[in-house]
């Protein structure tokens, strides 16, 4: 029954320890919301909080194939840094399949998606330098951006991904202070946990204003592929350099993974960069983990070498696709009007916002009551805002959990927001009868959200319902 | 050499705090040559205790079900003997306001307060009293949870702009709320341990004082290695200190505490008043009361001992 660990010594005095921290562990900060997060393994619940990919559809035996397939005296063996030959050469061919054109020796093969955000950051952030983001950003890059200590400013989104305008009016206040970001960090396509999607006229204008002031891009795009409605977009990288060729791109830095579109436990990610900056961030990466597992390696080159990686992922997009239809029409019905929520063309998530003082951390304790959960909004910020939003995922759990719940949140939304309106003596607007809209081409921007009070507000104006067109699957 | 289930995890939003505290239990039940029995509390709990055949259990769960009598009772019906507080104390501790209830009546200095339950507001008009209740517990208010630990829900209305959000977020983490007036001071912490050799004496340690570099003293704050910093033991003048160990001491008789406990409170204007009584005080790495332990030189391992050995000699 008793488990095996290691006896710890008897050390237990806390300064001691204290002591002996670093001072960037300050920023790594432990939260509420990590330990509510933890409850959130429970088999009985519903969780839409996850980032994970539906790995059940791979074939189990291809899996077992590929397996056998590997030699086992390479396979066992440490690799170059840099990664195996065949990996970086299906990391072009994967990025050809988004009209990118690399050499597999600008590639570097890197422990998932995570490390290339670390390495980056690591290669380029002395404390207290600056790193732009979206507000919301990645979840996941929040503390390495803290553990670097940066500074990290976040840019408003709207439901054409980062507003240009605002970037371009921080780094003035920053030219100002005499400061200079280190890089933008930036997910145009079904940004996480947004779920939107930058424009075209934004990504041209991102990619001149990186040129013009010699900035740094990191375009960190897990879920390029992942499109199952609208056109593609080219890539920052494809806008700066159509067609590859060495020396074109300066400034943007290019970061993907297997982990959406093959699986997120072979842990194997990529970064192309400048040249310069290639072996710097190599050297990084020894630092780290001298390679990225070989193991692992060998059975991404043996999947690309035996089989079409792409009806695999195609099946992936239908299967999410489903889901997306699916949560939206739950959201549709079980949401109240004050909610607004994002509506995605392909990833994994949906971003909802609610009234500003519905705090989303608390509410989590409440859904975690009721067996359902989501990621709090403040987990997208470095600075404590989006404590009333929420990151739903639709990719991992089936059409029946999506429905109850979204079903079980709305309710929980529905009683907090009827709470509040009798604490502050409001009287609820009966529910509006249900309206049918076309959906619109484009989405509008929705009017600025009521201010918070902190100068914080606007996390993502995206449109409400009834400008959307969301649909309400109950109608009559 | 004793048997000993250690009961950690379980379902309450401290799961992770108790998963830190039960390890630690069970290390130093080893180093002193018991035999362990590590049991995440579940659903199978009961045949989980039956199969360990433990002569003892040492309760090491914070929060819902294993801080509020629910698991206590459940060990008394199995005549399993425990460490800590019984049923009755653990329900009393545990709700705040039979906590604040218990203090007043026994002469003991706590914050003034109103509680409220969410049926209040919905079915019962409460939200018209509200401006009332403001004005009479005089801003700025703390709101928090009646039934959770680790300052989970804990939210501050400076003023009646922010009392609404602030009661709705705290009603998330359970049905009733306690408004309590917010008292500037400087926050002390009084573990109390039995003596464990026999008698039912306990000892007050040293008092801490925690000094968080935030704002406040949330739950990161709590829990997280060089958020906080500690002074123990705290720098009082001896008649203060003496009167804070007085109070602590008399909280703890008052709510029939056993084992161990700590009595959290605010040195203000007025002196020494109590927050709360907690039942099964943190046994983590940042914990008060191993850290007052250790200033009065006694180890973690001589903690779980005497704990244990009260336990036993009921």
């Amino acid at each position: 029954m008793t488990e095996r660990r290691p006896t710890r010594g008897a050390a237990h005095e806390l300064e001691r320890y204290a002591g002996l921290f670093s001072a960037r562990t300050r920023v790594m900060r432990s939260s509420a919301m990590r330990d509510l997060m933890a409850v959130t393994v429970r088999p009985e619940v519903i969780s839409l909080a996850g980032g994970l990919p539906d790995t059940s559809t791979f074939d189990p035996a291809l899996f077992v194939q590929l397996m056998s397939e590997m030699a086992p005296a390479a396979a066992l063996q440490y690799g170059p840094s840099e990664g195996l030959e065949g990996v970086r050469e299906a990391i072009a061919l994967v990025m050809a399949a988004e009209d990118m054109h690399v050499d597999p020796d600008e590639v570097i093969v890197t422990t998932g998606g995570q490390q290339a955000i670390d390495l980056v950051t690591k290669t380029l952030v002395d404390p207290g330098d600056v790193v732009i983001a979206e507000a919301p950003t990645y979840p996941g890059a929040v503390p390495t951006f803290c553990s670097y200590e940066a500074d990290v400013i976040q840019i408003e989104m709207d439901s054409d991904g980062m507003i240009i305008a605002s970037l371009e009016e921080t780094l003035a206040r920053l030219d100002a202070q005499g400061r200079r970001p280190k890089f933008i960090y930036t997910i145009p396509n079904f940004q996480n946990p947004a779920g939107v999607t930058m424009s075209l006229e934004r990504r041209r204008r991102l990619v001149e204003i990186a040129r013009e002031r010699e900035l740094l891009v990191l375009e960190d795009n897990p879920y390029g592929m992942l499109r199952f409605e609208g056109e593609g977009l080219p890539t920052l990288r494809t806008i700066e350099g159509p067609t590859g060729a060495p020396g074109e791109n300066d400034f943007v830095i290019y970061a993907g993974t297997m982990s959406k579109i093959l699986s997120p436990g072979v842990r194997v990610g990529w970064l192309v960069a400048p040249r310069p900056l290639l072996a710097k961030l190599v050297l990084g990466k020894q630092s780290t983990d001298l390679c990225s597992s070989t193991l692992a390696q060998h059975f991404v080159a043996a999947y690309f070498a035996s089989t079409d990686w792409r009806p695999y992922v195609e099946s992936l997009c239908d299967l999410y696709h489903r889901r997306r239809d699916v949560i939206l029409d739950a959201l549709a019905e079980n949401l109240p009007p004050e909610a607004t929520w994002t509506r995605p063309h392909g990833g994994l998530f949906i971003w909802v916002t609610l009234p500003d003082y519905i705090d989303t951390t608390d509410m989590l304790a409440r859904a975690l009551a009721d067996n359902v959960a989501f990621v709090p909004g403040e987990a997208a910020f470095a600075d404590g805002r989006g404590r009333h939003s929420m990151r739903l995922n639709f990719s991992s759990s089936s059409d029946e959990d999506i429905r109850e719940g979204v079903r079980r949140i709305g309710k929980i939304i529905a009683e907090q927001l009827a709470l509040y309106d009798t604490l502050t003596g409001r009287r609820r607007q009966p529910p509006a009868a249900p309206v049918v809209v076309a959906e619109p081409e484009i989405e509008a921007p929705a009017p600025a959200a009521a201010d918070d009070g902190e100068g914080m507000a606007h996390i993502l104006q995206l449109p409400r319902r009834g400008a959307m067109g969301g649909r309400r699957s109950r109608e009559a | 050499m004793t048997r000993v289930a250690v009961l950690k995890g379980g379902r309450s939003l401290e799961r992770q705090v108790s998963l830190a505290s039960g390890a630690r239990v069970e290390d130093a039940l080893e180093r002193l040559g018991h035999d362990v029995a590590a049991i995440d509390v579940g659903g199978d709990l009961v045949a989980q205790l039956r199969r360990s055949e433990a002569s003892v259990a040492f309760v090491a769960l914070h929060g819902r079900g294993g801080e509020d009598g629910t698991v206590q009772e459940l060990l008394e019906v199995l005549e399993i003997p425990y460490t800590g507080s019984g049923v009755h104390a653990c329900m009393r501790c545990f709700d705040k306001v039979l906590t604040k209830y218990a203090l007043r009546e026994g002469g003991l200095p706590t914050p003034d307060w109103v509680s409220l339950s969410e049926i209040g507001f919905q079915d019962l008009g409460a939200a018209d009293v509200l401006g009332g209740i403001a004005e009479r517990l005089r801003f700025p208010l703390v709101v928090k949870p009646v039934s959770q630990g680790s300052s989970l829900g804990v939210k501050h209305a400076p003023t009646a702009a922010e009392l609404p959000a602030a009661l709705v977020g705290a009603l998330s983490y359970g049905a009733r709320v306690l408004l309590e007036h917010h008292i500037e001071g400087r926050e002390l912490a009084v573990s109390l341990l039995a003596r464990g050799d026999g008698d039912s004496d306990v000892e007050a340690l040293p008092i801490v004082e925690a000094l968080p570099r935030g704002p406040e003293y949330d739950f990161a704050a709590r829990y997280e290695i060089g958020e906080t910093d500690f002074v123990c033991p705290a720098e009082l003048d001896d008649d203060v200190a003496d009167r804070v160990r007085e109070i602590a001491l008399s909280a703890w008789r008052l709510m029939g505490a056993r084992g161990f406990a700590r009595v959290d409170m605010i040195l203000g204007a007025d002196g020494p008043t109590v927050l709360e009584v907690n039942p099964i005080p943190g046994l983590t790495e940042t914990s008060l009361l191993p850290q007052a332990a250790d200033a009065a030189g006694v180890s973690f391992d001589q903690v779980v001992e005497r704990v244990l050995a009260e336990a036993l000699a009921r």
